[in-house]
């Protein structure tokens, strides 16, 4: 796989900017090691009230970062959701403050398997498990040091979507409205099972080195991209990738020249041309390399795996949200297969035991998990209706 | 507001907590909260319409209420209402019990099929009615358990709910004169409104 360049550790430089919160006091984790001290890295768009009541954080997925809705320092390109976040937007920074953080074990200036640990070196696969809950434990630190009491909204897709769930579940009083999107109360089967083909994509990269690649001045680079085309077809769906690509083909030029893709083991006969579904694979790969830490990749994948709701209550998910004055907003979309409508819709139905108001709503649209990312103008409607009608409620006034 | 529903918010008192089954483009649940100050929400199947009531700042929900009422825990609601649905569901009575299990108070309408000129048409033709109301073809009605107002009254004995109210709507959904003689309201009612309580209620 020539196509991923290797660079080594551009995101390191990413964690000297400004916008990282050091606590010195850190965080006890769940799995019950202390980590300290802990740097939080985290965005901020439009003004805080006198009131400090504005705020919205809003919770990226896995492979997102704080860089919402300004422009990626790694990457160049705009932020993840400047589609959906901005003055006059959806999610209007002329009236609210919205507050994006690094989550906790991520590489781009929050702690994580990249961190200096104990031993004077990287933390690596050292870095302790971590899991949703202590994420939004990390989050709430800092918005602890922001003065901020309670959330107006807190607000996120897939990844992002547990830990707005995970938020109201162990912050009840600190959350006035929520909206988790595209994402589930727990990680099903099918879920770990594509993580764990990612993480073995990684572990069989010959510059894996058991997870301290950096003494050997390497980067499991083949591996994680592979991880990353695994990842990003799960994203999809197949009526996008059709439409997108088809069986589109395109000659590689590499190929003309001798080589192939397979390495020594195609010819030029059965690799000589790539479909253009491979190159835009390989693309989001390699990519994804020059803006990821493997390790970082692990932490947050099994983070996610271990993420369910329901765990402490003998599988009841009403349980967490009994009594919570919450309004919710749980949004799915037609064809995510990674975090299906029906997930949405028991984490609704499980609200509605708890007596939570709750609001569901199933987006039609064909492009999969990542819809959320993308132009659906149906989103655009309900996160606008949602957070205006939550904001006549709390009696915030309105956009001047 | 159509005309039924003013008459439906005339029969919830201010500041409860309402659920509307079917609740369509929201129009009853935004005048509950903007003149009563009433906590409402919806149910509605059709999604477009969901979508449309949640970007108007409405709580609705996706779903049926031969499906979701279930998920709802006891008393969540001090009144429940389906309009003009209750024909349509596929189970009726066990709609209208998870109605009163949820809720202190059920408001229900539904078109009236005792009306005179459903009777006199089926008497006549000997084929099945059509009128405004009963505007499709029986092989493509959604009306899959039509009844009359004494059909609907002898379930409520049946079932022990108690009739707060009720009342016979003519066509445009304004309150009809006889509508204290059921043997009238039957025969020239055209849609019926009712508010049972549970009898322990």
């Amino acid at each position: 796989m020539q196509h991923v360049t290797l660079t080594r550790f551009p995101y390191e430089e990413a964690s000297n900017r400004p916008g990282i919160l050091r606590l010195e006091q850190g965080l006890l984790l769940e799995c019950g090691q202390h980590l300290a001290p802990l740097d939080i890295a985290y965005r901020t768009y439009g003004t805080l009230s006198a009131a400090r009541d504005n705020a919205i954080l809003v919770c990226h997925a896995l492979t997102g970062d704080q860089y919402l809705g300004d422009t990626h320092p790694l990457t160049g390109k705009p932020g993840w959701w400047s589609r959906m976040v901005g003055p006059g937007l959806p999610i209007d920074t002329d009236r609210f403050h919205v507050i994006c953080i690094n989550v906790l074990g991520g590489c781009m200036g929050s702690t994580g398997p990249r961190s200096i640990g104990p031993r004077g070196e990287p933390w690596g696969t050292e870095f302790p498990p971590i899991t949703i809950r202590d994420m939004v434990r990390a989050q709430a630190l800092l918005l602890d040091h922001f003065g901020i009491e309670r959330l107006f909204a807190a607000i996120g897709g897939s990844m992002g979507g547990m830990q707005v769930l995970e938020w109201v579940a162990t912050y009840p009083e600190r959350v006035f409205a929520a909206m988790p999107i595209a994402t589930a109360p727990f990680h099903s089967a099918q879920n770990i099972a594509f993580n764990e083909v990612s993480r073995q994509a990684i572990f069989a990269d010959p510059e894996w080195h058991a997870g301290r690649y950096w003494a050997h001045d390497a980067v499991p680079a083949r591996g994680l991209a592979v991880a990353r085309m695994m990842a990003h077809i799960t994203y999809l769906s197949e009526e996008a990738l059709t439409r997108k690509f088809g069986r589109r083909v395109r000659r590689d030029p590499k190929a003309s020249a001798g080589s192939t893709p397979g390495g020594t083991i195609g010819t030029a006969s059965l690799f000589g041309e790539m479909f253009e579904v491979e190159s835009y694979l390989r693309h989001q790969g390699s990519s994804f390399v020059r803006r990821f830490d493997a390790n970082s990749y692990l932490t947050i994948t099994r983070a996610m795996d271990y993420f369910d709701l329901s765990a402490e209550h003998e599988g009841d998910l009403s349980a967490p949200f009994r009594g919570v004055a919450t309004r919710f907003c749980v949004v799915s979309f037609s064809s995510d297969w990674l975090f299906p409508t029906s997930q949405s819709r028991l984490m609704a139905r499980a609200l509605n035991r708890a007596g939570v108001n709750v609001s569901f709503v199933e987006i039609e649209s064909d492009r999969g998990h990542d819809a959320f990312l993308l132009d659906e103008p149906d989103l655009d409607r309900t996160v606008r209706g949602f957070i205006n009608g939550a904001a006549e409620h709390a009696g915030l006034k309105a956009a001047h | 507001m159509r005309l039924d529903q003013k008459l439906i918010a005339g029969m919830i008192a201010p500041r409860t907590r309402v659920l509307d089954v079917g609740s369509g483009d929201g129009a009853l649940i935004d005048y509950l909260f903007r003149t009563r100050g009433c906590d409402a929400r919806g149910i509605e199947i059709d999604m477009r319409e969901v979508t449309r009531s949640v970007a108007h700042g409405l709580p609705v929900m996706h779903g049926d209420a031969d499906h979701d009422l279930a998920h709802y825990p006891d008393n969540a609601f001090d009144y429940v209402v389906l309009q003009r649905t209750l024909q349509a569901v596929e189970r009726p009575r066990e709609v209208l019990r998870q109605m009163l299990r949820i809720g202190r108070h059920a408001v229900i309408s539904f078109p009236n099929f005792g009306h005179w000129r459903l009777r006199l048409q089926l008497l006549t033709s000997g084929r099945m009615p059509m009128t405004a109301v009963w505007h499709t073809q029986w092989y493509e009605t959604p009306n899959i358990h039509p009844c009359t107002i004494r059909d609907f009254l002898a379930l409520c004995q049946e079932e022990g709910y108690v009739v707060d109210r009720w009342l016979a709507i003519d066509e445009v959904g304004d309150r009809a004169p006889w509508r204290r003689s059921i043997r009238l309201a039957n025969l020239f009612g055209e849609q019926a409104l009712f508010l049972l309580r549970r009898r322990d209620a």
